[in-house]
């Protein structure tokens, strides 16, 4: 563990909490702009956090603590998930602590925890989201941990930091295994992170909602909380992907200037992976609860047989 | 032996073997102290079970001191003449022991608040069998011979099948009590014809003796499938696994704690015994077949598990999955074995290991917890729980943690072996044969669909009984769990933790066995990084279960802080946000029949399902559907038939009248005569 790996780890940390928002803020803007509509302001996830956190949290009567306790820890997690992916840098002290499938397992301890608490006031919305969180969970959770098998086939690793050490060492071919699991791992992130086609962050249409129903009796400082980590859970995920499939430009060297250089690298990355996901969203409709096993169970098969095709060809 | 054959005077110079056979002698006196106080509830309860459980605390230390000792052996000039008694302690008893002892431990602390007064069989009477089941388990996985070890498996299947009957006056258990009896003796069977394969014709079962054959494959695979046929049927693996979800959930809670936890890692003790001791070289195929039959065991039984509607039979399927995630794990280790790859071998056995005592653990954890339910409320059916953790919050919090730990997240037990066993899948590509190289990450993302399948169940099983309103008034009247029950849910949960967090030390532990077994360990590589699980090297892969807790602790911690100082702590309760709707009650919420539906329409084909649909003119509409087993109806049921009809074929025989007896008697007389004569 050296000084820089340290001022890294707590710079990836750092940036992820405050650039989660302004991703999210990004992305509605080019939505916005996409649909004809006018923008909200780029910082408007700030200042609705700010507002959240100045209110006071309304609990239902008989709200257990688990229900109070379920936000910090939804936010816990997702700060450690940004804290393990490599972002900036591959020299990280707390990434040996947690290889990919501790980090799919990360995200289903949140996800148990955010359903739970959804289950504890009794209300059916409530049950109704944490019943489908779990749907989506348990169908989108192993093709996850394929596409990332994948890319661990490739680089005889499950370690994230070897992962991308490898990945970003290769030729600039494609390897086939990698197209597969990465458009598995669009529509696996798609619905995880509650976008459209499966699921529509701007609606509070009672039927068709998921992420909503589940928050639904949160208020005050446990939204806020509940807000940032959703927004957090994003970034993660867009890391993932960019650590994946692009993973040009993340310091390896010990070098503060490589680190100094992967900032903006990142943040290009992320603008251009946000325009396009708005475009995703704008360009598909939301599809039927019933038909989101079958849109998972593509993603799936998708990315076993990324895994197929990489022990095939070997590439 | 020291014990019978030298100083027996000077209890220093006694072997670990002679204390755990002295212990298990214990567990048997207990027992019969049992008969003499049959109705004395306190005596059986606040005396026998908590000196049970003491003996069970010095068994897992004991098996601890000897995992990796150089192995003890012991003759007790007891059983037929000629045919004494053989014990062994080596490391693979010794962890099984180590097992054995640790759960039964808390659950006979659970089980000293838990029997009551006026439940069908009298308490010293179930103390009686409960001690006698403990003592076979005990014996079996010592036993050195194939005739001490089918006396202690029989008396082991005896002892639990009176446990399940325990309220024999209903009907149901009637019914799963003698499922079980039927299942448990076409089994055992199986086994009795696998030693007969593995004494070739020699006529010494001892162990000793099967290890020096040398089979032909034939033999060896003939052997191997009776073995696996016979400790299947006691480890419910598909289709041996109908009588699993009736027996377990019939039985008193602590008894269904035993049979889940531990009488199922008797049969996966039985087959490493037999797989790796005393069948020396598996043949591939093998390997390949068990990672099949696991795999389809997993699948069935976690499917199963998410649409049940009753918690006990929801943990009985459970169990099921974890005993196809077991065998998957031995037939991946067999694989590797059987292409001499030892390393490779070892990481999927240790994951094999772990997860015997991490599913022991956890499970007995969840059906104690399902009994203090019980007692509270008297309810099993899912639907008519709900809001208990405002009652009995004790209760909830420790079962959390267990089901948490069955559902594989980290930083919990289930956890660590789920990512050894799919790490042992990520090694397989180095497999030297192409059609095992596809068939792998198939199995792995079969693994990790159940894995992720579990983890709904496991949310669907806390959150309908613990969370939301209570569905009856009586739920609010529940009462929390009384100190001894208190304190064996303490002991299993401390279980469920010190493998969530310590998985490097006891890996540690185990490594004897695994060098043993397959000849390698995971010991070196896994200790080098500190408090790090490396089981190749750190660039492969790593796992600090430590440093992940501290981690989400940390931010729990830090965001509360920053969030109360920055900002403010104000907080209002209120009604539930009632979506303008004001006469909702709690009949109202998703039930269990709902959470189960995602399921039940994804794996349709799966469940053999009827369903009632009300229609818009009935004046009381009600809504039922059921779930069975396609087995039951495509297997089973045809096989009863058929048994019945040769029955009452040969029942044509049975004329009731003394001179058609006579007449078989003449009949054979001259048939036999002709055949002397010639």
């Amino acid at each position: 563990m050296t000084w820089l790996g340290v001022v890294s780890q707590l710079l990836e940390i750092v940036l992820a909490l405050l650039l989660a928002p302004l991703l999210g803020g990004w992305i509605n803007q080019w939505r916005a702009w996409l649909q004809n509509r006018s923008a909200p302001a780029l910082l408007q996830p700030y200042r609705t956090l700010h507002k959240l956190f100045n209110k006071e949290s309304v609990l239902a009567e008989h709200a257990s603590p688990l229900f109070r306790g379920a936000p910090y820890i939804v936010f816990g997690c997702m700060a450690l998930a940004s804290a393990i992916i490599p972002t900036l840098s591959t020299d990280l002290p707390l990434s040996p602590a947690a290889d990919a499938i501790a980090l799919v397992g990360l995200f289903a301890f949140a996800r148990v925890f955010i359903s739970l608490a959804a289950m504890d006031v009794g209300t059916s919305f409530g049950t109704l989201g944490a019943r489908r969180e779990m749907l989506i969970g348990f169908l989108a959770e192993p093709a996850l941990l394929m596409v990332l098998f994948s890319a661990s086939l490739i680089s005889k690793s499950t370690s994230l930091t070897t992962i991308v050490e490898t990945l970003a060492h290769r030729d600039l071919t494609i390897y086939p295994s990698l197209a597969f699991a990465g458009v598995a791992f669009t529509m696996v992130s798609l619905a995880e992170n509650a976008r459209v086609p499966v699921d529509n962050p701007a609606t509070h249409l009672e039927l068709t909602m998921i992420h909503e129903a589940l928050i639904l009796e949160y208020s005050g400082r446990h939204l806020a909380l509940l807000e940032w980590a959703a927004s957090l859970k994003l970034f993660a995920y867009s890391c993932i992907g960019l650590a994946l499939f692009f993973p040009w430009g993340i310091a390896e060297a010990q070098a503060p200037l490589a680190l100094l250089l992967a900032m903006p690298v990142l943040i290009l990355k992320l603008a251009i992976g946000g325009v396009l996901l708005a475009l995703l969203e704008t360009l598909s409709a939301k599809m039927r609860i019933f038909r989101v096993p079958e849109f998972l169970a593509t993603a799936f098969l998708l990315a076993v047989i990324g895994m197929l095709v990489n022990i095939l060809v070997r590439a | 032996m020291n014990l019978l054959s030298g100083n027996f005077v000077d209890p220093l110079t006694w072997l670990c073997l002679d204390w755990i056979l002295l212990l298990a002698a214990g567990w048997l006196l207990i027992g019969v102290a049992g008969v003499f106080a049959l109705r004395r509830l306190t005596l059986v309860a606040r005396v026998l079970f908590p000196v049970g459980g003491v003996f069970g605390l010095a068994l897992s230390g004991l098996a601890l001191h000897s995992l990796g000792a150089p192995s003890e052996v012991a003759v007790l000039p007891i059983g037929l003449p000629g045919l004494p008694f053989h014990f062994r302690l080596d490391s693979l008893s010794a962890f099984f022991l180590m097992l054995i002892g640790s759960v039964a431990a808390g659950v006979s602390a659970f089980a000293a608040g838990y029997f009551r007064k006026g439940e069908g069989t009298p308490p010293g009477l179930l103390a009686l069998e409960y001690h006698i089941f403990l003592a076979s388990m005990v014996l079996v996985v010592l036993a050195d011979d194939a005739y001490a070890f089918m006396v202690m498996w029989e008396s082991m299947a005896l002892a639990s099948f009176f446990l399940v009957t325990a309220n024999h006056r209903i009907v149901e258990i009637q019914r799963a009590g003698y499922l079980y009896l039927l299942v448990a003796h076409i089994g055992a069977i199986g086994i009795l014809l696998c030693f007969g394969v593995l004494q070739a014709n020699t006529g010494d079962y001892t162990f000793a003796n099967m290890r020096a054959q040398q089979l032909s494959p034939f033999w060896a695979s003939t052997a191997f499938l009776l073995a696996l046929f016979g400790f299947g049927a006691k480890a419910g693996i598909v289709p041996l696994h109908v009588w699993l979800p009736e027996a377990h959930p019939a039985a008193p809670s602590p008894v269904s704690a035993l049979l889940s936890g531990v009488m199922l890692k008797t049969a996966i003790y039985g087959v490493l015994r037999i797989f790796f001791d005393l069948l020396a070289s598996p043949i591939w195929w093998w390997g390949l077949l068990l990672l099949a039959v696991g795999l389809a065991t997993a699948l069935f039984g976690v499917v199963f598990a998410a649409v049940q509607v009753d918690m006990k039979r929801l943990l009985a399927y459970s169990s099921i999955e974890n005993i196809g995630l077991l065998f998957s794990g031995i037939g991946l280790t067999l694989l590797f074995s059987a292409h001499d790859m030892p390393p490779m071998a070892a990481l999927a056995l240790t994951a094999v290991l772990y997860h015997a005592l991490g599913h022991a653990f956890f499970k007995s954890l969840l059906f104690v917890g399902t009994g203090a339910v019980l007692h509270a409320t008297g309810e099993r059916n899912l639907g008519k729980l709900g809001g208990l953790i405002r009652s009995m919050p004790w209760v909830a919090w420790v079962t959390l943690i267990g089901v948490l730990a069955s559902a594989g997240l980290p930083p919990l037990g289930g956890f660590v072996s789920e990512w050894l066993l799919l790490q042992s899948f990520l090694f397989a590509p180095g497999l030297p044969s192409a059609l095992l190289d596809m068939l792998i990450p198939v199995a792995a993302a079969l693994i990790a669909l159940v894995a992720a399948l579990a983890g709904y169940t496991m949310v669907k099983f806390f959150g309908v009984i613990f969370l939301g309103q209570p569905r009856e008034e009586k739920l609010a009247r529940a009462h929390d769990a009384g100190s001894w029950e208190r304190l064996g849910m303490a002991w299993l949960v401390g279980g469920c933790v010190v493998l969530g967090l310590f998985p490097v030390q006891l890996i540690a532990l185990i490594d004897p066995l695994t060098r043993t077994l397959v000849g390698a360990g995971l010991a070196e590589t896994a200790g080098d990084a500190g408090w790090l699980l490396v089981p190749v090297a750190i660039e492969r892969a790593s796992y600090g279960p430590v440093i992940f807790l501290l981690g989400v602790a940390g931010s729990f911690a830090l965001a509360f802080l920053l969030v109360r100082l920055l900002y403010h702590g104000r907080l209002r309760r209120a009604a539930p946000w009632d979506c303008g709707y004001p006469w909702q009650n709690a009949r109202m919420q998703d039930t269990a029949e709902g959470f189960g539906q995602p399921i039940r329409q994804i794996f349709e084909p799966f469940l053999r399902m009827q369903r009632e649909l009300p229609t818009p003119f009935d004046a009381e509409p009600r809504y039922r559907v059921s779930v069975g087993d396609h087995f039951w109806h495509w297997l089973y049921l045809p096989l009863a038939r058929i048994v019945d009809r040769l029955a009452s074929l040969i029942g044509l025989l049975q004329q009731g009248r003394i001179a058609v007896y006579l007449l078989y008697s003449f009949v054979t007389l001259i048939a036999v005569l002709l055949v002397v004569k010639q």
